[in-house]
């Protein structure tokens, strides 16, 4: 029993990390290309432009994941990332069920 | 800890790991150095998804030719001597489809080109049928505008469909796992990037028959020299289908159907079809149309011919440009009335993102280019093939040496080496077979189009239970040498199941079934090469595996 919970103990960060690589990541790049919207641009132009981006944000968020010093440093990254995203997204949610 | 492979406890007891797993292993996650977690990142993102990577590098390597692949897979239509006039074959197909695809909201056709010797077609199947909302294709003869009479094949078009979306799956599963894969090997790329430390220096170092060394310079060298290539066309591969990737941003600024087409129409020339108003109207020539865009962009530069809602009032009619003489897909369409002819909108430029994603998108299908440019995507796309090759061959070589019992590896060392076999020299046998079977097949058999697909994937996987009951070894050589054999007797079964044997194309100035011939052969060479190096390969025993181990810490970083 103790042997299953210290194997747990030993792969946990490791699956906290790439749960965060593969679906933080997906939700960042997903955030970044709502947040693209934010830019002063055509809204045509702001949804192609944020699709391109996002692949971008995708691969330099594993990439990241996994550069951090700890699992948990990981998750807090994804968490600050996410704030400014989230700020534009948020103003761009609220412009558009305004405009409708 | 991210290689559990690594961390069994037999490594300690030969003796030399001490040394080994001091560097390699340290003390856990928390102080691993960046350059062995991005080793550790490079080494698990590539294994994990590169038996399918070396497939859809494979199979969209020969893309770049599959025009080409599909002229010799229809061996009853003639050379194409000059391309036929564009608008007089669009006339002629639509006269087709009038009859054919009648009652449908929509049809396209795509235009022979220098390359590809038919008029391609798919069309809505009309409303009312079983198969509502479904689409159909058909391939048509320039000449007469008649179905095909050629034998049916998906020709050279399966292994650019296999490339994206797979097979024997949901189209979307498909793409999303190719979507998958392709972030995989843009991280693998990254990663082996950062965990490169000596890019440059490295790519002029090559040392033959040293084992692993000599494994990783190839790796190095290859990955380095179409490295630009590589990371370009892995992005812009999910650019490609990046609609369907992320959609979200789609989904909360276009609120409206109107909206939706304002993208649409940035994106590609695909119009849809508008509301029937019911009054029946015959639809004008649409080789006046052709004529319009082709004084527009040219003789030969009209792609496709959109017709929505043909036979009412409201067909509209869309004439697409080619993708000749600019490095962009962007639609550019002419937009006609479909009953008047009369031309009611221009499309001529997008906006600057979509135009940014029009230019990657043609990076990608590399069709923008003439002949040598082709030649030059195909060679460093198969650089890109070999990267991963040998990335995969790689990871059982680095493992061998630390095997505490070399006669009976663990599971998942079995497994990797087993799988290798399967999708490197196996896929080279299906993908030969595949062209076999188009040879060998009744011309009159029926679903024979999926017959020839269905035996790619028998013989696949005919290659992975051979791999799996014969030695490691042997099955590399033998497989490597069967496929050799393949290669270098196709143009044999050519000559000897058709009117177009190698001779009779050089003496016609047929360069497509020449080319073909030649290419099979030099395809064959690679695979003997490969065979005969892999049988006349000694590893060295005791003394070597020892220095090698000696060295590996600094090695596996490099």
């Amino acid at each position: 029993m103790s042997a299953a919970l210290a194997q747990v103990r030993r792969v946990a960060p490791l699956v906290s990390r790439i749960v965060a690589a593969i679906v933080g990541g997906y939700a960042l790049a997903a955030l970044t290309s709502v947040a693209a919207l934010a830019l002063p641009i055509a809204a045509p132009q702001g949804v192609i432009t944020g699709m391109l981006a996002s692949f971008v944000v995708y691969t330099c968020v594993v990439i990241g994941v996994f550069l951090a010093r700890s699992a948990r440093r990981a998750w807090g990254g994804l968490l600050i990332a996410a704030v400014p995203l989230l700020l534009a997204s948020w103003s761009v949610w609220t412009s558009a069920g305004g405009a409708k | 800890m991210a290689n559990p492979n690594d961390a069994t406890p037999q490594v300690r007891d030969n003796g030399r790991a001490p040394k080994s797993a001091k560097s390699t292993k340290s003390t856990g996650t928390q102080s691993k150095g960046v350059r062995q977690s991005m080793s550790d990142l490079h080494t698990w993102a590539g294994l994990l998804v590169g038996w399918l990577l070396y497939a859809m590098f494979l199979t969209g390597t020969v893309s770049y030719f599959k025009e080409e692949i599909s002229q010799w897979m229809r061996p009853e239509l003639a050379h194409q001597q000059q391309v036929p006039d564009p608008a007089a074959v669009s006339q002629r197909v639509a006269t087709t489809l009038a009859t054919l695809a009648d009652g449908t909201t929509q049809w396209s056709v795509q235009l022979p080109t220098a390359r590809s010797n038919l008029a391609s077609a798919f069309w809505r199947t009309p409303p009312g049928s079983a198969q509502k909302g479904m689409f159909q294709e058909g391939v048509f003869d320039p000449a007469t505008g008649h179905a095909v009479t050629a034998r049916d094949t998906l020709g050279g078009e399966f292994f650019y469909r296999f490339h994206f979306q797979f097979y024997y799956m949901p189209v979307m599963w498909g793409r999303w796992l190719a979507g998958l894969c392709a972030m995989f090997m843009l991280v693998a790329i990254v990663s082996g990037v950062i965990t490169h430390k000596k890019i440059f220096v490295d790519f002029f170092t090559f040392r033959w028959g040293k084992g692993q060394r000599s494994w990783l310079d190839a790796h190095n060298a290859l990955s380095v020299f179409g490295l630009p290539f590589h990371l370009m066309i892995t992005y812009t591969g999910l650019v490609t289908l990046m609609t369907m990737y992320m959609p979200w941003a789609g989904e909360v600024a276009l609120k409206s159907a109107a909206q939706r087409q304002e993208v649409a129409a940035q994106l590609n020339a695909f119009i849809r079809p508008g509301k029937r108003q019911g009054v029946a109207a015959p639809l004008a020539n649409v080789d006046r149309m052709v004529r319009e865009a082709q004084a527009r962009w040219g003789e030969n530069n009209v792609l496709r011919v959109t017709v929505t809602n043909p036979g009412d009032a409201s067909a509209r009619v869309a004439v697409s440009r080619g993708e000749a003489l600019r490095v962009s897909v962007s639609p550019q369409y002419l937009l006609f009335d479909g009953v008047s002819g009369k031309l009611l909108e221009t499309h001529d430029h997008v906006g600057g993102a979509a135009e940014t994603r029009g230019v990657l998108y043609a990076l990608h299908m590399g069709r923008f280019g003439d002949l040598p440019a082709r030649w030059l995507y195909f060679i460093v796309s198969l650089a890109g093939t070999a990267m991963v090759g040998t990335g995969l061959v790689m990871w059982t070589v680095k493992r061998r040496q630390k095997l505490p019992d070399p006669m009976r590896p663990y599971f998942g060392f079995r497994l990797v080496e087993r799988l290798n076999i399967a999708s490197i020299a196996g896929l080279s046998i299906a993908m030969t077979g595949y062209l076999w079977s188009n040879r060998l097949l009744p011309v009159a058999l029926p679903h024979r189009a999926d017959t020839e697909i269905n035996a790619f994937f028998a013989i696949w996987a005919a290659t992975l239970l051979y791999a799996l009951v014969r030695p490691a070894k042997r099955a590399w050589i033998e497989l490597l040498w069967l496929a050799a054999a393949l290669l270098a007797l196709l143009p044999v079964l050519n000559a000897l199941t058709t009117q177009r044997p190698f001779w009779r194309s050089v003496a016609q100035g047929d360069f497509v079934f020449a080319g073909f011939d030649l290419m099979m052969w030099a395809l064959a060479a690679l695979h003997a090469a490969l065979a005969w190096r892999t049988a006349t390969h000694r590893p060295r025993e005791k003394a070597a595996g020892k220095r090698a181990t000696a060295t590996l810490p600094q090695e596996e970083e490099a």
